[in-house]
């Protein structure tokens, strides 16, 4: 398990500078810089004025040697500054991440709760009205576009409640915390958890096939403990596989629901950041969600010995 | 009964004339919350080019002079003291004076003095050590010699040559005074001002929050406590924000028609006004390049156009046609309708697409031999659907033309290097003057004369007209001149938007202007009737 680790370790250091080699250079591929688009919002094309602005950032120096100050800077902490703001990356960046975890957090946990336990009723109760109805309901979650239901989701709230569930200031306690996140966390985690619902039936109905349930039925042993102790352990991996992917997904693919929702997280901040062609923001940004996916992958990875005893790591 | 009825029904009345009387009397407290359309780039209004910049950083600053906030058309004859408390011209029109007005204070605590007008103009003309990372206007202060300091209390500005109208750019939303003591780069990130509204903070994506300044000079203003937009992007959600009383206002001029329309529906209580932006959605034509280089080609591209359903179209009738200036009644320099018919393309959409076939057939074009041309525009919607309508209206007279959308960084790099042969742009006018419009659109040379039009003759007219003192002479020169710049077929001029912006009927003493989106944002007396 040691030497397993310790390869993880040195393969994901591998995966994060590929990367980051690969975000440095597509954004550099996309045309216009910070100075292009500046002036652009002021309507100017003064050819020298721009020239000094990208040699104040630094942005005519060869690739090569803007890579390796990125690099140097983020080994010491140094994230640089924002060229939009002017204010130091990690300033910007580190008040957004917990947002996006909230609603990321709360999102998986309600794919998880709805998803996993409808997905055994829905195999349990195969070919049942409770399996056809669940069915419906885990192909609708798969097919309603996020932004359409985010906005059908506030148009109710406006017309029902006179109210809006959308992110304007920051929530005071743990309670206004829950109620700003749930409803929007609902949105997203419909999808997942019709995600998670859909493999968890499949998977199950493939274990309840087995002999090893047959025989535990044969033992006399009740449904409940076939069906939750015996079927579903074996059945969860590959769920576990989707739950850590869409971890991955939720941290930094909510774009259209921070939008809807005026979330102020990673993923709005992202797309602003690759707007202004804000580099310090975007590749920072990028490498920490890419950190945070190859951290859950390993999570996954590990997590595959502990729920069945026959994967071995070597 | 019936009496009883009256008496109930008088009772009310006076009830309701006495709110009305109350809620005339302004209140203080309160904060203002407006939706932001975008996170701007900085409040630094002098680096910045866009209303995203003056609406929420006017209040924090103060001009020397300024339009009044209280009447919708902006106009030399609307221009009030603000931190100067009079001025005066030299006989010869070429030094203008100011008064300064004294004990004023920067949110810093450091006092306002003449140095602060001279460092600001001396920044602005590149003359400082500080720089701006930008400077879009720089253009607007091509006639000012210097700026001179006579004691604490009183400024003279030294110009080239007499240009009465130089107190309207001094009067724009777009020329606040700059503190000599805080660099361009702070006054980027935590701007200070004199205004009735000190910055407390920007984040991005999220909010822009000011507080009201306590030691404002004028005694008893801001009535508000402070003003705070939040940043909500997507239209959809700004629009259910406002109508759940989330938000009091809408940003400023960004209410379509239909939008307008929606909200009416949801609260018929909401406020809205829709006027003119001085925003103007104009044709540039490559006169470099040819098939374009020949006249009579640009001249049948004019006569192709039919302006009233394109603003039926895209603006659901809220625009108006007009020359290179907005059009009255709204505008004060516009070309008068009676005028404006006279000018190819204005007319008889149908005779005139005849004479424009005539044209295109004598150059070789056919309907089975269309000439085939690329129009170039920003990628962004409010460029493409114009662009569309204008490629489907050029189809009548022979012109086979497909949709080229620029992203947004390229465009002003791309038509600088004249690398276009057709294009739409927005052109949007910072003050409703025509020395700003002329000389920043048409003048040989200048930085945004997109079309590379020429016409020293025209110039002459351009410093004649800016010269005049008697408006009546100078309104006559200047349609004279818009008049030939369209017979030039220069920028043919398609539409002049109309836009909207709606507020709860508790926001009291909102005035948008009608013929600048860039002037009317200090809200020093705004107040809440609640």
């Amino acid at each position: 398990m040691g030497t397993y680790l310790i390869r993880r370790f040195f393969l994901m250091l591998l995966t994060l500078f590929g990367i980051s080699v690969l975000i440095f250079v597509m954004l550099r591929i996309v045309p216009g810089n910070i100075a292009d688009i500046l002036f652009d919002a002021a309507g100017m094309i003064d050819v020298a004025e721009k020239a000094k602005l990208e040699h104040e950032l630094g942005l005519d120096q060869p690739i090569a040697v803007q890579y390796v100050e990125w690099i140097g800077g983020l080994a010491h902490g140094d994230l640089g500054y924002s060229y939009v703001s002017e204010k130091p990356a990690l300033q910007e960046i580190l008040p957004r991440i917990p947002i996006t975890a909230k609603l990321a957090g709360l999102a998986l946990l309600f794919s998880v709760v709805f998803g996993v336990p409808l997905g055994v009723i829905s195999a349990v109760k195969q070919n049942t009205g409770l399996d056809y109805v669940l069915r419906v309901v885990s192909l609708s979650g798969l097919s309603m576009p996020a932004f359409w239901l985010g906005l059908l989701i506030l148009m109710a709230f406006v017309h029902y409640f006179g109210t809006i569930p959308i992110y304007t200031d920051p929530p005071k306690d743990f309670w206004s915390a829950l109620w700003l996140f749930s409803i929007p966390a609902a949105a997203v985690g419909f999808r997942s958890s019709a995600l998670i619902m859909r493999l968890t039936r499949s998977s199950m109905l493939e274990v309840l096939r087995q002999d090893y349930i047959r025989t535990a039925r044969a033992k006399g042993a009740s449904n409940q403990n076939v069906n939750y102790h015996h079927a579903l352990r074996n059945a969860v991996l590959p769920v576990v596989t989707v739950i850590g992917i869409e971890a991955a997904f939720l941290m930094g693919g909510l774009i259209v629901t921070e939008t809807v929702f005026n979330i102020p997280g990673i993923a709005r901040f992202l797309v602003e950041a690759i707007k202004w062609r804000d580099y310090p923001i975007v590749q920072n940004l990028v490498m920490f969600i890419a950190f945070v996916a190859v951290m859950i992958n390993f999570l996954v990875d590990v997590l595959y010995a502990a729920l069945d005893p026959r994967i071995k790591y070597s | 009964m019936r009496s009883k009825y009256l008496a109930l029904a008088a009772a009310i009345l006076a009830g309701a004339a006495v709110s009305t009387a109350q809620s005339a009397e302004p209140k203080h407290g309160g904060i203002l919350h407006i939706y932001h359309r975008e996170t701007p780039p900085s409040l630094s209004i002098h680096e910045e080019a866009t209303f995203s910049v003056n609406a929420p950083a006017m209040g924090i600053y103060n001009n020397l002079i300024i339009y009044d906030q209280h009447k919708p058309q902006t106009s030399i004859d609307t221009i009030v003291p603000e931190l100067a408390t009079s001025w005066s011209w030299s006989k010869d029109n070429l030094n203008l004076t100011f008064k300064l007005r004294s004990g004023v204070k920067w949110h810093d605590g450091g006092a306002f003095t003449g140095k602060d007008v001279k460092c600001t103009f001396d920044l602005l003309q590149g003359k400082a050590q500080d720089k701006f990372r930008k400077d879009p206007r720089k253009g607007w202060y091509d006639n000012l010699g210097d700026v001179t300091v006579n004691g604490d209390d009183e400024v003279t500005f030294h110009l080239k040559r007499p240009q009465p109208s130089f107190i309207a750019m001094l009067a724009s939303g777009y020329t606040p005074i700059y503190p000599c003591h805080v660099s361009a780069a702070q006054m980027r990130t935590h701007p200070i001002g004199t205004g009735p509204f000190k910055f407390v903070e920007m984040k991005q994506n999220e909010s822009i929050k000011l507080v009201r300044n306590p030691d404002y000079w004028k005694k008893g203003l801001p009535y508000l406590d402070g003003i705070e937009y939040t940043i909500i992007p997507n239209r959809a959600t700004a629009v259910l924000a406002f109508v759940a009383g989330k938000v009091d206002m809408t940003f400023p001029t960004e209410m379509t028609a239909a939008l307008e329309k929606d909200i009416k529906q949801q609260d018929p209580t909401a406020v809205c006004e829709i006027k003119p932006i001085n925003v103007n959605t104009n044709l540039i034509v490559n006169r470099d390049k040819p098939p374009f280089n020949n006249p009579d080609l640009r001249q049948a591209m004019a006569l192709s156009l039919d302006r009233k359903s394109m603003i039926d179209i895209i603006l659901q009738g809220q625009g108006d046609m007009g020359g290179s200036l907005l059009p009255p009644p709204e505008g004060v320099w516009g070309l008068p309708p009676d005028q404006l018919k006279t000018l190819p393309g204005y007319g008889d959409v149908q005779k005139d697409r005849e004479k424009a076939r005539a044209i295109m057939t004598k150059l070789g074009y056919s309907a089975s031999n269309p000439l085939k041309i690329k129009v170039s525009t920003r990628n962004l919607a409010t460029y493409r659907d114009p662009a569309a309508v204008l490629i489907d209206q050029f189809k009548t007279i022979f012109i086979d033309a497909e949709l080229e959308p620029v992203e947004s960084s390229a465009w002003f790099a791309k038509v600088a290097r004249g690398d276009y042969q057709v294009g739409l742009n927005l052109t949007g006018n910072g003050i409703d003057d025509p020395d700003q419009a002329f000389y920043e659109n048409y003048a040989c040379g200048s930085e945004r004369n997109y079309t590379h039009y020429c016409n020293k003759e025209l110039e002459k007219l351009f410093d004649q007209q800016s010269a005049e003192t008697d408006i009546a002479m100078r309104k006559k020169l200047v349609w004279e001149i818009d008049k030939k710049i369209q017979e030039d077929v220069a920028r043919p001029i398609l539409f002049h938007a109309r836009t909207g912006t709606c507020w709860k009927p508790y926001v009291k003493n909102m005035t948008i202007e009608s013929n600048s989106a860039y002037n009317g944002y200090r809200y020093e007396d705004v107040w809440l009737d609640k």
